[in-house]
C-alpha cells in the first residue's frame, strides 16, 4: 500500500544490510525503505522494458511484484530482455522472471499472472496493486492499461520504445494527464512498425524500463517530483533527451470532467483490429514445398520485399530483393512489373505479412502474385536450415 | 528558418535527415512544406487538414493543441517537434 502505517512495517536485519544505501540516503531513509517494503507494483510485460525494470524494482526492496505476460522466452529476446536468461528459452516469460527476481531478492513476494492483458481481467488483476508499470508492446493494450488505471484510479507508469528512439512519462498521477489526454486515438493498423517488424537497439529498453522503474520509487517514496505532466523523449542515436509540456485534455473522454467511457472496452475494435484478421480474397498462397518445387522448374520469379540489410542476414537462392518500402512509394511497382515479364510472381517476406501487404499493392495495380506461406522463416525450417533464422 | 525535428518512424520521407530547416511564420506555413517530402505530411494531417489524433505537434515544449494550434506565430529560433505515438516495449 501507498502511506502505509511505519511503526507497523519491520524490516529484518538482512534486510537493514541489504538496504543500507538506501538507509543512508536522507530521501529514502529507513521510513523510505518501509513504504518499498508496504507498496505493490504490477509490470504489465516481461520483455524489453519488463526485464530491467523489474530487476531494479526487485533489487531496491518492493514488497510485492506482480508480473503479467503470456508469452515463452524466445533466443530472440535475449540481445535485450536480461531476465531471462538462455536456459529458459522455451519456457513461460513470468516463470522466468519470478525465478530471477527472487534469485536477486529473496525478501520478496512475486506474484505471476501468465495471461496476456484482457478486457476481461485488467480490473481484477490491478485492483490488488498500488500501481502499473506500462511495459507492453502495442496499443490496444497500452489503451487498455491506461484504461484500467483511470477507472481504480493508480498510477500509470509509462514508457515506449521505437529503434532508437523512447518515450516515458507518469500518467494517471495526482490529477495529472493520462494517455487519452497525450494521444486520443492509436494510429490504424499497420501504419508504425512494431519491434519485430522494425528493430530494436537492445540497450534502448533498458534506459527507458530504468527510468520507469525510477518514477515507480519515487511515487512510492512520496515527495520526489516525477514526470507526471512531462513527456521525456529520448533519442539513443544521437544521445539526446528532451522533455515537453503534457497537459490534462478537458474533454478527455475517460479522465475529462465528462468522461464517455466509463467502463473497459474491446480495444483490438478501439485499434481498427479486427476480430477475425481476414485474409484478402484475391490473395493466393503456396508452401515453401511448392515453392521449391516451382524454383527448380525455373518458371516463376521470386520476390523477397524485406529490407536489404535482412537480405544480407539471409535469403533464398534466386529470389531478386524488392522491399516493401519502395512498393508502397511506386518506384518497386514498375520494378516488379518488369520482372513479371520472365514468369509468375512468388512474393516472400519473413514471415508472410509484408509480403501480403506488397501483394495487395500489386494487385491494385493488376500485378497478381502468389504469398510464400511462413515466408523464409518457413523455408528455414522445412526447406534449408542453412538459411539462418532472426 | 524554423528547425523540425522529424521521428525515427517518419525519417524515411525525409531521407534519414533527423531534422529539416523550413520557412514560414505559423505553424501551419511551416508543416505545409512538408509536401515536398511525399507521404509525410499524409501521416500529420487528414485529407480535410486536421492534424491527427496520434500525432502531436509540439512548439518548443508546448503542443500546439494548447496554443493556437496551426495559426501558432513561429519564430526563427523555435524548434517545432513532431511525435507521433509509439507502442514498443518487448
Amino acid at each position: 500500500m501507498l502511506n502505509p502505517d511505519l511503526d507497523s512495517i519491520q524490516l529484518l536485519p538482512e534486510e537493514y544490510e541489504r538496504y543500507s544505501r538506501h538507509l543512508i540516503l536522507p530521501e529514502v531513509g529507513l521510513a523510505g525503505q518501509k513504504r518499498l517494503k508496504a507498496a505493490s507494483v504490477l509490470c504489465v510485460g516481461t520483455g524489453g522494458l519488463g526485464s530491467p525494470l523489474a530487476l531494479y524494482l526487485a533489487a531496491a526492496g518492493i514488497g510485492r511484484i506482480g508480473l503479467v505476460d503470456f508469452d515463452v522466452v524466445d533466443a530472440s529476446n535475449l540481445q535485450r530482455q536480461i531476465i531471462h536468461g538462455t536456459s529458459w528459452i522455451g519456457k513461460p516469460k513470468v516463470a522466468s522472471a519470478q525465478h530471477r527476481l527472487l534469485e536477486l531478492n529473496p525478501f520478496l513476494q512475486v506474484d505471476i499472472h501468465e495471461t496476456a492483458l484482457t478486457s476481461e481481467n485488467a480490473l481484477t488483476i490491478a485492483q490488488d496493486y498500488d500501481l502499473i508499470i506500462d511495459g507492453t508492446d502495442n496499443f490496444p493494450t497500452r489503451y487498455l492499461v491506461n484504461d484500467t488505471c483511470v477507472l481504480l484510479g493508480k498510477p500509470n507508469v509509462y514508457g515506449s520504445i521505437f529503434r532508437f528512439e523512447g518515450q516515458a512519462t507518469v500518467f494517471n498521477h495526482q490529477e495529472g494527464p493520462c494517455y487519452r489526454c497525450l494521444y486520443p486515438e492509436p494510429p490504424p493498423p499497420g501504419l508504425v512498425p512494431s519491434c519485430a517488424e522494425g528493430g530494436v537497439l537492445g540497450i534502448l529498453p533498458g534506459v527507458i524500463g530504468v527510468i520507469q522503474a525510477t518514477e515507480a520509487v519515487k511515487i512510492i517514496l512520496g515527495d520526489a517530483p516525477t514526470l507526471s505532466g512531462r513527456l521525456l523523449l529520448y533519442d539513443a542515436w544521437a544521445m539526446k533527451f528532451r522533455e515537453l509540456k503534457l497537459r490534462k485534455n478537458p474533454e478527455c473522454p475517460i479522465c475529462g470532467p465528462n468522461p464517455t467511457i466509463t467502463a473497459l472496452i474491446d480495444y483490438q475494435e478501439f485499434c481498427g483490429i479486427p476480430a477475425q484478421p481476414e485474409a484478402p480474397p484475391t490473395l493466393q498462397e503456396g508452401t515453401v514445398q511448392e515453392l521449391q518445387q516451382r524454383l527448380q522448374q525455373g518458371n516463376i520469379v521470386l520476390i523477397d520485399v524485406r529490407n536489404p540489410h535482412e537480405y544480407e542476414i539471409a535469403h533464398i537462392p534466386g529470389s531478386t530483393l524488392v522491399p516493401l518500402g519502395d512498393i508502397e512509394q511506386g518506384l518497386g511497382i514498375e520494378n516488379v512489373r518488369e520482372l513479371a515479364q520472365n514468369g509468375e510472381v512468388w512474393v516472400h517476406c519473413k514471415s508472410g505479412m509484408r509480403s501480403s501487404k506488397a501483394l495487395q499493392l500489386l494487385a491494385e495495380k493488376g500485378i497478381q502474385g502468389t504469398n510464400v506461406k511462413g515466408g523464409i522463416l518457413a523455408w528455414s525450417d522445412q526447406i534449408d536450415p542453412t538459411v539462418p533464422r532472426y | 528558418m524554423v528547425k523540425v525535428i522529424i521521428p525515427t518512424p517518419l525519417r524515411r520521407y525525409t531521407g534519414n535527415q533527423e531534422a529539416l530547416e523550413l520557412e514560414g511564420t505559423t505553424i501551419g506555413e511551416v508543416l505545409a512544406q512538408l509536401t515536398q517530402y511525399g507521404d509525410l505530411k499524409k501521416h500529420l494531417y487528414t485529407a480535410e487538414g486536421t492534424l491527427r489524433n496520434f500525432v502531436n505537434v509540439y512548439l518548443n515544449d508546448e503542443d500546439i493543441r494548447h496554443l493556437q494550434k496551426d495559426q501558432t506565430p513561429v519564430q526563427p529560433s523555435d524548434i517545432v517537434s513532431i511525435v507521433p505515438s509509439i507502442a514498443g516495449g518487448r
